[in-house]
């Protein structure tokens, strides 16, 4: 049994404000899927001019920590999606757990991924370094300039969805989760745009000619 | 009424609006109110029009001659760079949604507010940090890449702040994004009883409009600056030919943003105009739904006409023939628009207030610009004018002669309702025929230059082209005198104009039944409407006195 | 006013004017509209003030639309059609490079003629522009000919033109390039063939490109791998221009201008099938002026067998 949400201007209805975060938060998405879909365009782009050099340049990733890191990612949907069930329907202890385990998994990520990027600087991989070992080979140089600039992209994203997350436990600890609850239901949504890109990327960036 | 009360501020007792509801200045930079947000946005959008303005004025005095005299070569590219940088993204694209659209969208719809009132704070705040970011690199030294940023002299060429300046604009877009969703939500879900999406008066729905080209179109000029930034901060060629990259695709991602941000531009303004020429001509508007249909599809195409902008940059004969039958197509809504802007005139009952003057200057200048803008969908032509003068009179017609004729139109229109009090009509008329008559001035000569075949952003020319130039740089003189002239009567107006009351022009729209200025939540009771808009009737049927019914009247 | 001085000219000016009658009439159009409008409804006259008579209803909206679209198309396909003829290159053009920098033209003739700033051309004759850039963006805009092309860095664009009048004309950059793009502008001088022919003539002549370009190709080591006496294997460069490539990914390409650049600077880029890829990249090694000679070269070996294994 849900708990009576607190209204906030200007709405006087509870459904009524529960759509529009929802629709508002969707109409957000859709301004992200536009900025994603511009970096698969170029993705598409520098790949088809040239198939053979990208797949040299992919073939130096990592697959090992890319496949960690989406299992990561996928299980904190998961966590999220929990805690936020948990939240509509009362049960907060689930709530608060979910939201930990969440927080817990995506720390994890950008744990491993700068361990990641540790060893992709190690190996030079950076395009502007000045051994970096793909120099004036096209395909692999737009390989590696795609990848630093997706996933720390993607970081960023992931870092503002941890602060959001954050706030949900925040407010379980104040203790009005229970009656806040939309709020975990648009943070989720936000959760799993940032998971949904990265299941994109996992194959673009990790599985190119393997 | 009293007769000494003077300022803003000085109220009947027990009288309260928006505009006493707190006068800490606290009060004003932490409100949610959409009203309130939407001075704050006016006083800022303010302050960068003349700042744009002053570069514009720059760039005139130095063309007055042949050699670069005024300004050595590389100041009037920063002049001409901050010009537009400073226009496009700090004035024009939030010139009306921000400021009149904030202010009057929840009062047309019978809302409280807009439907997330803090989201709409924070993106005035985001406009402002945006504003430091570009003001503090043109205060360091100016960017010198022009406004487009073309790729690779801003990323590997340019000695200037262009990273500073790309990260500002980054940044105002999301300013643009928040008050899309804001208007879009709004629309959707906060629309009074009885108001239908065929009621809604037609800058709700420019707004509604404009709205979806900023959500959809922005993230890719977020992500074209970010590329920007990547390339020149971190060095990841992305368009450097040297590592492989295309510099024509950056023109690409630009141009999907920066076509439609004309329609965010204009797109507002045909709302304006609407309102203005309906209830000036006392008449309803000609072919609502079609003007609603217009709107729609121009936001639509308006996202497929891009390569109109390179025509002579090396992209592909085929491309080039689609995006030019698509250019052609779009300008069919726009003509439509034009015909029944024409055809709401017919049999009304014409009065020719400041804001009419505006409005029908609009429908003229616009009327121009988009002819122009047919010259330019034609490749052979576009490829002997594109990058001159032509191109520049061109959209100085759409933006300046429309876009800001109307928004000038629509903050007389909109005055008394926004300050409670009225200004002088006589001043406001002649500085809207000054502004028309400098505008053509200024600006008309350039279509003579640009076919004559003098480039753009050259800050000499061959002495053949003077005689334009002079006359242009003096109407842009008139111009700059009339653009001061407002500043005068409204500082007058706010303190001893006459009071207003509260549906001084006996329009129809719900922002006049309430009281001017409306109070802090707009409506005492929630409106309920009962009419279509613009139910101004016919001269004839008038039923004893009052000619319009509001929308919260029966019909 | 603005000389017609090359055979494309008229056929712009014809639409360009065309267009300027249609924007008279509908500006007069709307304009008398507005003004009759507004001297006969102004508030207070006694004109008819009724309800709009039915014809006035969605067939004048319908109609004015499918109007406006008929007309909007007929000058699509009016300019289309104008325009079509000119993206075909002319098969035999005097073939003229350039090369555009920050903030010059420099221009080569087939014979070797080099200048700055300036074009001479015969008039008569069709003239074919191979550009290229060095840094940023610029464009070849010649006001007088109608023509304006994007000279891009890393590939070659064209455009060619038919002088048609003996004179001097404009040349202007008209995308802005940085500091001194106001500056970089120059002179096309049209000259009459036999005129043309004798300022050919007093010029000092280098090697013609072709053959600078063989010099470069064993002054710069190319004929060690791609030579006749070469003993690694390197593709055969004979009558390779025009033709089929077939790549190691299996793809095709034409050998154009821009593939025999992109190899000289990018070899890895499109590798031949059946060869390693082991030549080094050439970029910042030759000139832009350099890889032009090379490519007209290349271009050259054409039915001469006698240099290919």
């Amino acid at each position: 049994m849900s708990a009576t949400p607190i209204l906030v201007e200007p709405f006087e209805e509870a459904e009524r404000q529960r759509e529009a975060m929802v629709f508002g938060l969707w109409l957000f998405l859709a301004t992200e899927i536009l900025f994603f879909g511009g970096f698969f365009f170029l993705y598409a782009v520098a790949r088809m001019q040239d198939p053979v050099g990208f797949a040299r340049g992919a073939a130096h990733a990592n697959l090992l920590l890319g496949t960690v890191n989406t299992i990561l990612l996928m299980t904190s949907s998961a966590t999220l999606t929990i805690a936020e069930r948990a939240a509509r329907d009362g049960w907060m202890r689930a709530a608060r757990w979910g939201i930990v385990f969440t927080l817990v998994l995506g720390t994890a990520f950008l744990v491993v991924k700068g361990f990641e990027y540790r060893e992709d600087l190690a190996e030079h991989l950076f395009p502007a370094a000045p051994d970096f070992p793909f120099t004036g080979e096209t395909g692999a140089t737009r390989f590696w300039s795609f990848y630093w600039f997706i996933t720390l992209v993607h970081a960023i994203h992931l870092t503002i969805g941890l602060g959001c997350v954050a706030r949900l436990l925040w407010l379980e600890r104040r203790g009005t989760l229970a009656r806040r609850w939309m709020v975990a239901e648009v943070t989720t949504l936000y959760w799993h745009l940032v998971d949904i890109v990265w299941l994109l990327l996992w194959p673009l960036l990790y599985l190119v000619g393997r | 009424m009293r007769s000494d009360d003077t300022g803003l501020l000085a109220r009947e007792p027990g009288e309260t609006s928006y505009l006493t509801e707190g006068t800490t200045l606290r009060s004003w930079l932490l409100s949610t109110d959409h009203k309130r947000i939407a001075i704050l946005y006016a006083i800022s959008i303010t302050g960068f029009f003349f700042i744009g303005g002053a570069a514009a004025t720059m760039i005139r005095l130095e063309l007055f001659t042949p050699q670069g005299d005024f300004t050595t070569a590389d100041e009037y590219n920063r002049l001409f760079t901050l010009h537009g940088v400073i226009m496009v993204w700090f004035f024009l694209v939030p010139s009306i949604p921000a400021t009149l659209g904030n202010f009057l969208l929840p009062l047309m719809v019978g809302a409280k507010d807009v439907a997330f009132p803090r989201l709409n704070l924070m993106s005035w705040y985001l406009y402002i940090i945006a504003g430091i970011f570009t003001l503090a690199a043109l205060l360091l030294g100016g960017v010198d890449t022009g406004w487009t940023f073309y790729t690779p002299l801003s990323t590997l060429y340019s000695n200037s702040y262009v990273l500073l300046a790309a990260f500002g604009i980054f940044v105002v877009g999301f300013s643009s994004i928040a008050t899309g969703i804001n208007f879009i939500a709004t629309v959707h879900l906060l629309r009074t009883k009885g108001m239908t999406w065929m009621r809604l008066p037609l800058f709700a729905w420019a707004m509604y409009a404009t709205s979806l080209v900023m959500v959809l179109a922005t993230p890719v000029l977020a992500m074209a600056m970010l590329l920007i930034c990547a390339e020149r901060l971190l060095g990841l060629p992305i368009f450097d030919p040297r590592a492989g990259g295309d510099p024509v695709l950056f023109q690409h991602i630009f141009w999907f943003y920066s076509h439609p941000a004309v329609y965010i531009m204009i797109l507002p303004a045909m709302g304006v105009v609407s309102e203005i020429i309906a209830c000036e001509a006392r008449r309803r508007v000609f072919g609502y739904q079609f003007m609603v249909y217009a709107m729609l599809v121009i936001a639509v195409i308006g996202f497929l006409v891009w390569g109109h902008h390179m025509f002579v940059a090396g992209q592909s004969p085929f491309a080039s023939m689609i995006f030019s039958f698509l250019s052609f197509v779009i300008a069919v809504p726009s003509a439509i628009k034009v015909f029944n802007w024409t055809g709401t005139l017919y049999r009304g009952s014409i009065r020719f207030s400041a804001p009419m003057l505006y409005a029908l200057g609009f429908v003229g200048l616009f009327t121009l610009g988009g002819l122009t803008g047919l010259f330019l969908a034609s490749i052979p032509v576009d490829v002997h004018l594109s990058d001159t003068y032509f191109v520049v009179a061109h959209f100085h017609y759409i933006m300046v002669g429309g876009a800001v004729s109307a928004f000038f139109g629509g903050l007389h229109f909109w005055w008394p309702k926004i300050t409670g009090r009225m200004y002088s009509e006589s001043f406001a008329r002649f500085a809207a025929i000054t502004l028309f008559f400098g505008f053509n001035f200024t600006f008309f000569p350039q279509f003579i230059l640009g076919y004559l075949g003098m480039p753009r952003r050259y800050h000499e020319y061959p002495p053949e082209f003077q005689v334009w130039n002079v006359m242009s740089s003096t109407g842009a003189v008139v111009l700059a005198i009339g653009y001061l002239m407002p500043l005068g009567y409204f500082a007058y107006s706010l303190l001893n104009g006459k009071r207003a009351s509260d549906n001084p022009w006996e329009a129809t729209g719900l922002e006049w039944t309430t009281s001017s200025p409306p109070p802090k939540h707009n409506f005492l009771e929630p409106p309920v409407v009962l009419t279509e808009p613009y139910a101004y009737h016919d001269w004839d049927e008038a039923p004893g006195g009052a000619d319009e019914t509001r929308q919260d009247e029966p019909a | 006013m603005l000389p017609e001085a090359s055979t494309l000219a008229p056929a712009v000016d014809r639409i360009f004017w065309g267009l300027v009658a249609l924007s008279v009439v509908i500006m007069a159009i709307v304009g008398g509209l507005i003004l009759t409008f507004a001297i006969k409804y102004r508030r207070g006259t006694k004109a008819n003030r009724g309800p709009l008579p039915d014809i006035m209803s969605r067939e004048v909206e319908i109609g004015w639309t499918v109007a406006t679209l008929f007309v909007a198309l007929f000058i699509f396909w009016w300019a289309a059609a104008a325009q079509l003829p000119h993206f075909l290159l002319p098969k035999k053009a005097l073939e003229i490079h350039v090369v555009a920098k920050q903030w010059m033209w420099k221009v080569q003739h087939p014979e070797g003629v080099r200048e700055i700033d300036a074009l001479h051309v015969p008039v008569g004759v069709p003239v074919k522009l191979e550009m290229t850039s060095q840094d940023v963006i610029h464009s070849f805009g010649v006001p007088a000919f109608r023509i304006k092309q994007d000279v891009l860095p890393g590939r070659y664009t064209s455009t060619w033109f038919e002088a048609k009048e003996v004179g001097d004309y404009h040349l202007f950059c008209t995308e802005y390039c940085g500091t001194d793009h106001a500056r970089m502008t120059g002179t096309i001088t049209v000259m009459e063939p036999e005129a043309y022919a004798r300022w050919l003539a007093e010029q000092p002549h280098g090697e013609d490109l072709a053959g600078e370009g063989a010099q470069l190709f064993t002054a710069l080591g190319c004929s060690a791998c791609h030579g006749a006496q070469a003993r690694v294997p390197a593709p055969s460069l004979a009558n390779l221009y025009g033709s089929q490539v077939v790549l190691a990914d299996g793809n095709r390409v034409t050998a154009d201008e821009d593939y025999l650049r992109e190899s000289i600077e990018r070899p890895e880029a499109k590798v031949t099938a059946g060869y390693q890829s082991t030549m080094p990249s050439y970029q910042g090694v030759a000139s832009e002026e350099q890889v032009v000679a090379l490519v007209a070269y290349i271009k050259s070996q054409d039915g001469k067998r006698s240099q290919a294994r």
